[in-house]
């Protein structure tokens, strides 16, 4: 495979602890990838050479819904079943002070010591869509370093998080009670993220109806004339509903995947072993159904974007020339002789020539 | 006179009277008015005129400012409803508040010979501090308990532990208050066997347990089991003490901790009482008459800086509590009216800098606690930012006491700033922000919903924060901290140390009575707990054989864990 | 875009001691100083405390010790961030220490230790001046 650029002594030596498998290299190469410190790609780019191992299992829900206590309980279950376990759990970064306080370890403290389990606490840097800006670079990092499965805990700040779905294999949508009705669910485009739902806390009053009503509202969504309709405007399906598109005739011939509903208490652990059940049972179909290439095709096409946007972004505002039309163009705005897309076409004009 | 113009008469002289009293107002406002123009004119001081609690405080207060409700409904007199004047109706002319020093550390045997000596000394009660492991219910060989062993506290893992720590003190003679709440009903279970092997009825036995699990989810975080199978315990305790030990009181309900956490003086009240109301209606539900237990209910508040709203506090606490217990849930007894309390001052507002100003603030605390009515009282020593107290410190600190009870005249008057236009108002308002806040935990669906989503730790925060942020910015003056600095903030003072080889000495005392027991006693008592926890039995006579067998604390707290679960943090912020 | 380097700091509440008003308003400060905090909760064993350190791959770890324990808890998380490789990791702290124990743990090689009554800000700028003597070193 090809080199991207000569790689630095030090990141040489980082890469050479990392695959004897050392836990602080690892913690380190995340934050190079974390900090895009010098050499990052380099280093994303060897780890990446193998290509994507691991299942990677999103987990996405409104705040208060339990997320980190079921991701330590499936991560749990996971190493009774002998599976190494990666997790990375994102926080918000405060827009005030560009600080974060990253408290998802609280819930995961018993399996803390676990020298099976990794967890990554993230802060998002900016970044809206539910994850970091890297979450999905630090998780190749995790898949390249051995973890079986991977972990992702979005956010959940309230708001639909559908950069999960570019993240994971799987997406766990998990609600409590107490966050709604079915049809909220539906608005936040929730029935297009999920591959599988869990009703949490389920001891709590309400949760019988919420499933219930899910089930009804996933059945309608199966009905054929409503298949491929988004459930409301307004939301950015482009990427959700391209997943329901079958590619060849071989895939034809699966059946499609009926979304369940479960019921989870995290805290008593009841449930948990369902859901990795569930959670593997969609990984299986999957990679029948052909979907699994296809969402890493998917994946890999969004990564490159992704990159390539970002270099961009480097190139155009670390030159010293845009620094100085865009300098003089605020000038000209203020004077009432430019605007904004003057300033801009001159801009990306000189990047281009 | 025919009865018609009687009638006429007395309404004009009613008319007559109003009159007067419009007049009187009129006059009050138009001088109020002048008073004002003259204050507004005046410069003032740059100083922060709120409460520590950030309660703004007017510069003068008139009759204008009572809430209108009649003296004899919002005051009564001192031992009638609602208790607002106090809970007894000679209050410190009959006994003055009990002094009761909090004590206890390293093993239960230098524990006993501290004991003896303040009992020596005419202490009549006795108020046992536990070290962290016992406090969480790990016994002192837990891998858990390492370098905490006997360090703030006396280490007692088993029955044989709590014997030792009551040797030779007769427990039917000596009121003993426990400070200990996730496994308080463990540590109970041990008290009550060691006061049988004395010899003692249990049944003359006197005391507290605090017991009160809702705070430590709150605020202290001392907690075991998840809250569900913990208020049955308490409830467990509350249904067995009736019967058993009716001279005991099985709870100590305190907002001293949440306090202490950051809370507001409103947040401390509301809280605290709303947690009592919680027991209460937990031991209704289980089918207890609640005159059975809530006359055994006790309080535990702190007495923070600001003078007067601690008064107010204490007042309007007793208030709110006669009226919930009589009007909302029915008690018949003028017993289960009538609220109780403890205080300490505040540990919180000492200070590491200039320690001896901590004598000072310590008096004044105590004063407002008195003057609150307090029914017994703990005074932090001066040096308990840097240690544990050192002998000197608690005798300094115990003098306070007793300089107040006997030379300063405070406990001569019952309740003696009743009728003050602040005093009166402030006390109006925090039963009427503890009532706000009353409804604001409905709406987090009670209590426990309120816990399990984090809701009074992220409110007791918030409150916490605003108040370190006033004394870093300087608004709050806090004295030798952030002004008047004077080079003395570090003062040699003696603090005490804990021998390291406490930890060794009660390992290998806890490897002797593991030796010495009878192990199949142990596991048949263990085993029928862990039946009694799956079941609606009661647990205490379960967990009293337990301990009878000498299981210890942690093979206890294990069982039932077994099925009751562990409690988790919720995230906070 | 290699923008400025956060850094990134454990605060911890070892041992069984519940008190956590102080560790819970140092947490909150050294967000709003813009350090990017991981808070783990209570009752930590120094096991848990390294292990979170080392997978965070964090710049320091704050502990806030109330219980007396000090002697027993700062060495022991000392020896196992060394030998887990992570000697390079700032350990300090604050609560009640005695002063002869704070210049005890100094000797040990942990970092300051700030008493009861520290402003926040004290103890952000030692860690921020940490943090850039590090890095131009």
């Amino acid at each position: 495979m090809s080199r991207i650029e000569t790689l630095d002594a030090r990141t040489v030596e980082l890469l050479a602890r990392f695959r004897t498998g050392a836990v602080p290299a690892l913690a380190r190469a995340i934050s190079v990838v974390e900090g895009q410190r010098p050499g990052f790609q380099a280093l994303l780019h060897e780890v990446m050479a193998s290509g994507p191992q691991a299942r990677r299992i999103g987990f996405t829900g409104p705040p208060g819904a339990g997320k980190s206590s079921l991701v330590a309980a499936a991560a749990t279950t996971y190493r009774v079943r002998d599976e190494h376990v990666g997790v990375v759990a994102v926080d918000p970064t405060s827009p005030y002070s560009g600080g974060a306080l990253l408290g998802d370890r609280i819930r995961m403290n018993d399996v803390a010591t676990d020298p099976g389990i990794f967890i990554r606490s993230m802060a998002t840097r900016g970044s809206l869509g539910g994850l970091a800006t890297t979450t999905k670079e630090v998780v190749d990092l995790m898949d390249g370093f051995g973890f079986a499965r991977i972990l992702i805990e979005t956010v959940g700040v309230g708001q639909t998080e559908l950069e999960i779905t570019a993240a994971a294999d799987t997406v766990v949508v998990v609600l409590v009670p107490e966050s709604g009705d079915a049809i909220q669910a539906m608005k936040a485009g929730l029935m297009e993220i999920a591959d599988v739902f869990v009703v949490n806390k389920a001891d709590r009053p309400g949760s019988a109806r919420l499933v219930k009503e899910l089930r009804q509202a996933l059945h309608l969504r199966a009905g054929s004339a409503l298949k491929d309709i988004p459930a409301h405007h307004g939301v950015d399906l482009g990427r959700a509903l391209k997943r329901e598109r079958t590619t060849d005739s071989a895939a034809q011939e699966v059946e499609d995947w009926p979304v369940p509903v479960l019921t989870t208490n995290a805290l008593t652990n009841e449930g948990v072993d369902d859901l990795v059940d569930a959670v593997e049972r969609h990984r299986s179909w999957l990679v029948e159904s052909g979907q699994l290439e296809e969402r890493r095709r998917d994946r890999a096409e969004g990564r490159v974007r992704d990159v390539v946007n970002r270099e961009l972004q480097r190139i155009t505002w670390s030159s010293d020339e845009v620094r100085r039309l865009l300098g003089e163009g605020v000038l000209g705005i203020a004077g009432g002789e430019e605007t904004p897309y003057s300033v801009a076409r001159r801009i990306t004009d000189a990047l281009l020539r | 006179m025919s009865t018609i113009e009687k009638e006429l008469e007395s309404r004009a002289e009613l008319a007559s009277v109003l009159r007067a009293r419009e007049r009187e107002l009129a006059e009050l406002k138009a001088r109020l008015a002048e008073w004002e123009e003259a204050f507004e004119s005046t410069p003032k001081r740059d100083a922060l005129f709120t409460t520590v609690s950030g309660r703004e405080i007017d510069p003068l207060y008139t009759e204008l400012d009572r809430s209108g409700a009649p003296d004899h409904e919002a005051l009564g007199v001192p031992g009638t409803f609602p208790f607002t004047r106090g809970p007894y109706p000679t209050m410190y002319r009959t006994r003055l508040w009990t002094m009761r020093q909090f004590a206890g550390f390293a093993t239960a045997e230098e524990t006993n010979a501290r004991y003896k000596y303040l009992l020596q000394h005419g202490q009549t009660g006795l108020s046992v501090a536990f070290d962290f492991p016992t406090l969480m219910g790990f016994d002192s060989d837990h891998p858990r308990s390492l370098g905490e062993v006997g360090v703030c506290g006396v280490a007692i893992s088993s029955l044989a532990d709590m014997e030792q720590l009551f040797d030779e003190i007769p427990l039917d003679e000596v009121s003993v208050s426990m400070t200990i709440n996730g496994p308080a009903i463990i540590l109970f279970c041990f008290y009550v066997a060691a006061a049988e092997k004395q010899g003692v009825d249990v049944s003359e036995l006197r005391g507290t347990v605090q017991n009160d699990i809702l705070k430590e989810y709150q605020a202290q975080h001392a907690w075991v089991f998840p809250p569900e199978p913990a208020l049955r315990c308490i409830v467990d305790m509350f249904a067995w003490c009736s019967e058993h030990t009716p001279k005991y009181n099985p709870i100590s309900i305190s907002g001293y901790h949440i306090r202490e956490a950051g809370a507001t003086a409103a947040e401390e009240l509301a809280f605290t009482l709303r947690n009592g109301f919680e027991y209460v209606e937990r031991g209704i539900a289980r089918g207890l008459d609640v005159d059975s237990f809530a006359p055994r209910l006790s309080f535990f508040f702190d007495v923070h800086n600001d003078f007067f709203e601690e008064i107010a506090k204490l007042r309007a606490a007793r208030r709110i509590w006669a009226r919930g217990m009589k009007e909302k849930y029915g008690a018949k007894n003028p017993d289960s009216w009538r609220l109780r309390t403890h205080c300490q001052t505040a540990g919180v507002s000492l200070t590491a800098q200039q320690p001896e100003n901590n004598i000072v603030r310590v008096a004044y605390q105590a004063m407002a606690a008195a003057l609150g009515g307090t029914q017994s009282l703990h005074t932090n020593s001066m040096d308990e930012t840097l240690s544990l107290p050192t002998e000197k410190a608690v005798r300094i600190a115990l003098r306070t006491q007793q300089i107040l009870a006997y030379e300063s005249g405070v406990p001569n008057t019952i309740d003696p700033l009743a009728g003050s236009y602040f005093v009166e108002s402030l006390t109006d308002d925090l039963e009427r922000e503890a009532l706000e806040l009353f409804d604001e935990i409905d709406e987090q669906g009670g209590v426990v919903p309120g816990i399990e989503q984090g809701w009074f730790q992220r409110e007791i925060a918030a409150s916490a924060m605003r108040q370190q942020g006033e004394v870093e910015s300087g608004d709050r003056v806090i004295v030798g901290v952030n002004d008047f600095l004077d080079g003395s903030e570090k003062v040699e003072i003696d603090t005490l140390k804990i021998d390291p080889e406490v930890e060794s000495r009660q390992v290998a005392r806890m490897a002797a009575i593991r030796a010495a027991r009878d192990s199949d006693r142990v596991e048949q008592t263990l085993s029928a707990l862990r039946d009694a926890c799956r079941s609606d039995e009661n647990v205490v006579p379960r967990i009293l054989d337990c301990a009878r067998a000498y299981c210890t604390l942690y093979e206890i707290r294990a069982a039932m864990e077994d099925v009751f679960g562990a409690f988790k943090e919720p995230v906070f912020f | 875009m290699s923008e400025e380097r956060k850094i990134r700091i454990l605060v911890a509440k070892p041992g069984l001691d519940g008190h956590d008003r102080g560790a819970k308003v140092i947490a909150s400060a050294f967000r709003d100083a813009g350090l990017e905090v991981i808070y783990t909760g209570l009752h930590q064993t120094p096991e848990m405390i390294v292990s979170a350190a080392v997978q965070e791959d964090v710049d320091v770890v704050a502990m806030s010790v109330l219980s007396g324990a000090h002697m027993t808890l700062f060495p022991r998380v000392k020896k196992l961030l060394d030998e887990a490789g992570a000697d390079h990791v700032l350990l300090t702290g604050g609560g009640i220490i005695p002063e002869d124990d704070v210049a005890a743990l100094e000797a040990q090689g942990v970092g300051r230790l700030f008493g009861p009554g520290t402003p926040t800000s004290a103890a952000i700028e030692y860690v921020k001046e940490w943090f850039s003597a590090q890095n131009t070193a």
